[in-house]
């Protein structure tokens, strides 16, 4: 298939494939479930109505358009121009809130009374927690027991949003964990209940739908890059755990000639380390064993602690049109500091992944564009980087 | 009906079923300590089949007893190859059927896993996380080796949903007894029931309920409708806490209360 191809970043197969990734492989109970929640978003998608209504409260209340902030200081260090889109401005402080907005007034759309969401970080939980309070709907949200501990700041705030957090001990008790027990609420309760999936991952219509609430990152970006600067960068740069905010960013170049980089922890590098596999509903890259067992994710950032990735970013790197380089803890460290004191933004660990690609291939990219995705702050990481710096 | 067509496994349990047999299918997790012999102990006590369930690192239709059952064996360093060499070790008499998740059958390949499932002695699979809409690759290599799939049907599917899921079932019909993951309960949903009977009313298939029958009590209720039960968390649960013995008398205890009806 060839990059100018028009179905690459449109819809999926019938089936819910980007090429052979993808699919809906979750139990019999959450069949039906998932075909309702295609076809309402579908109709909603299509309904100019459902539209204005999410435009609005991505105005009103999340704070969209987010601005585009150049990086003189460091980008002059390092010989590029370095361009943040700023999602981190968002209201919660990360892209999240792009999706659970979206999710949310879909889910009250069509009836539901209850939100259960996955946390790893706790931003999609904060968001979910927040969205639930703002449209009058309970919220559950399950969160690993080790990032419960290493992000309570995050626990505390879901809970003063009116969530109950739950914490999760099985397993590796990270995001994947948080992933299986939230499916499993979800097969008890699918009659309430939405599940409000945090990435572009899980069974079909997710990763479909939820790169579509988070395309406004990119198209916002390329028209905010062409005003200010006349034309396309030349890289656009994200982090990937399972990889909503990359998604959201790469859809509004990846008919540019753009290079596309998703940057994955070298703990977590489910492209660039994993075989094709089936988990959570959808076959994709995943680190795995040799007997299929699910790997366990290892990095600083819980967000990105997961061994799969969505299906489109597999997609992507099997054609081609995307990059998927890891990155060190060591080096995400240096990023985040490099980031607070030469821009006087404290970036999340999860967004310091790019930044830290982006340091390390500098001397590769002189006099270059780079756009990189800022997709949350890092207020929630400072207790853990105090412990890190001592 | 002519059921030569059959697969050799679906013709027993049919004829057990005319016979007016209630079937009785116990669960034990291959690879937990005293597995072989808990197999033993349910063949010699009354089971009609038994399901062996290949421990995987993300059971996302197990509740606790079954996770940490899982769990456990994988620490103890199970796999579905050292699995599957203890089941040739096993020589009972009733069929064996595996219970895994997808991600299992498609590491390992979809024509070799089957071959090596047959290769065991095993007549069966049920894949928890394989709905009818995915399910086309995995079918067609078990066919080919004459390997029953066992098909889930869910109290969530419409009318329309269940025969369709009923001509692809091989075996019996795994008729999931409530809106949740596997474990025991206080009592019998009146989902499980109710799901039966509408799967009765469209397929010949024998329709076996699983997932919340937590006793025998709860066995005998399920069994007036269902043509048999499925017995996990409450088999397993025993396995850990007791040994295989437990299982043995647990498994004699409920085939006297569904005979007894």
């Amino acid at each position: 298939m060839s990059i100018s191809d028009q179905s690459i970043m449109s819809e999926p197969s019938e089936s819910g494939r980007f090429g052979e990734f993808g699919g809906r492989f979750v139990p019999e109970t959450l069949v039906p479930a998932c075909q309702e929640l295609e076809a309402s978003f579908r109709e909603a998608w299509a309904d100019p109505l459902f539209r204005a209504e999410l435009d609005q409260v991505l105005k009103e209340y999340a704070g969209r358009p987010s601005i585009i902030t150049e990086c003189y200081q460091l980008g002059a260090k390092l010989g590029i121009r370095l361009v943040l889109k700023r999602e981190d401005l968002n209201h919660t402080g990360s892209h999240k809130i792009n999706n659970v907005l979206g999710q949310v007034l879909l889910a009250k759309r069509m009836g539901k009374k209850r939100i259960v969401a996955e946390t790893g970080a706790g931003q999609h939980g904060v968001a979910s927690a927040t969205a639930a309070a703002l449209m009058g709907m309970s919220c559950k949200v399950y969160m690993g027991a080790v990032d419960v501990e290493r992000q309570a700041l995050n626990v505390f705030r879901m809970k003063l949003l009116g969530a109950e957090v739950e914490a999760v001990h099985s397993g590796s008790r990270t995001l994947k964990d948080a992933v299986n027990e939230a499916m499993r609420d979800w097969v008890a309760s699918v009659e309430s209940t939405h599940y409000c999936l945090g990435s572009v991952m899980g069974p079909h219509p997710y990763p479909w739908m939820v790169r579509e609430f988070h395309r406004v990152i990119g198209k916002e970006a390329r028209e905010q890059c062409l005003e200010r600067y006349g034309s396309d960068p030349d890289f656009v740069v994200a982090c990937v755990g399972g990889g909503s905010n990359a998604i959201g960013i790469f859809s509004g170049f990846v008919d540019t000639k753009a290079r596309l980089i998703g940057v994955e922890p070298a703990g977590g590098a489910a492209v660039g380390r994993g075989q094709p596999g089936v988990v959570h509903g959808m076959r994709s890259y995943l680190m795995q064993d040799e007997y299929g067992q699910v790997q366990e994710a290892h990095s600083i950032s819980a967000g990105l602690d997961y061994p799969g990735v969505g299906p489109e970013h597999s997609y992507l790197a099997s054609i081609g049109r995307a990059e998927y380089p890891t990155v060190t803890d060591a080096e995400v460290i240096e990023a985040f500091q490099l980031m607070a004191k030469t821009e006087g933004i404290i970036p999340a660990l999860e967004c310091a992944h790019a930044l830290a690609w982006i340091t390390r291939e500098a001397p590769k990219m002189q006099g270059k564009t780079v756009l990189m995705n800022l997709s949350g702050r890092g207020d929630k990481d400072v207790g853990q980087m105090m412990e890190i710096l001592g | 009906m002519n059921t030569s067509n059959l697969l050799p496994f679906e013709r027993e349990l049919r004829a057990k079923r005319d016979a007016g047999r209630k079937l009785l299918v116990p669960y034990v997790t291959g690879g937990l300590s005293g597995w072989t012999d808990a197999i033993r102990a349910a063949a010699a006590n009354g089971a009609d089949v038994i399901e062996i369930g290949l421990p995987f690192s993300d059971p996302v239709m197990d509740g606790p007893i079954i996770q940490e059952a899982s769990q456990r064996a994988l620490d103890d360093g199970a796999t579905p190859i050292s699995i599957l060499e203890g089941v040739r070790t096993l020589d009972v008499d009733v069929p064996l059927v595996v219970m895994c998740y997808y991600n299992t059958v498609h590491h390992a390949g979809h024509e070799r896993f089957a071959s090596q499932l047959v290769q065991a002695g095993i007549v069966g699979a049920i894949i928890p996380d394989l709905p009818l809409e995915e399910s086309g690759p995995w079918c067609a290599a078990a066919d080919a080796v004459g390997l029953a799939t066992i098909m889930l049907a869910a109290p969530t599917a419409p009318d329309d949903r269940l025969p369709r899921v009923c001509a692809r079932a091989r075996g019996f019909v795994y008729s999931v007894g409530l809106l949740g993951v596997t474990g025991e309960r206080t009592e019998l949903a009146a989902t499980a029931s109710q799901l039966a009977g509408r799967l009765k009313k469209v397929t010949d298939v024998p329709v076996i309920i699983g997932v919340g029958v937590s006793n025998s009590a709860q066995a005998v209720e399920a069994c007036k409708v269902a043509d048999g039960i499925v017995q996990g968390a409450s088999v397993v649960r025993r396995l850990m806490e007791s040994g295989p013995d437990a299982v043995g008398a647990y498994v004699a205890e409920v085939r006297a209360a569904i005979d007894a009806g």
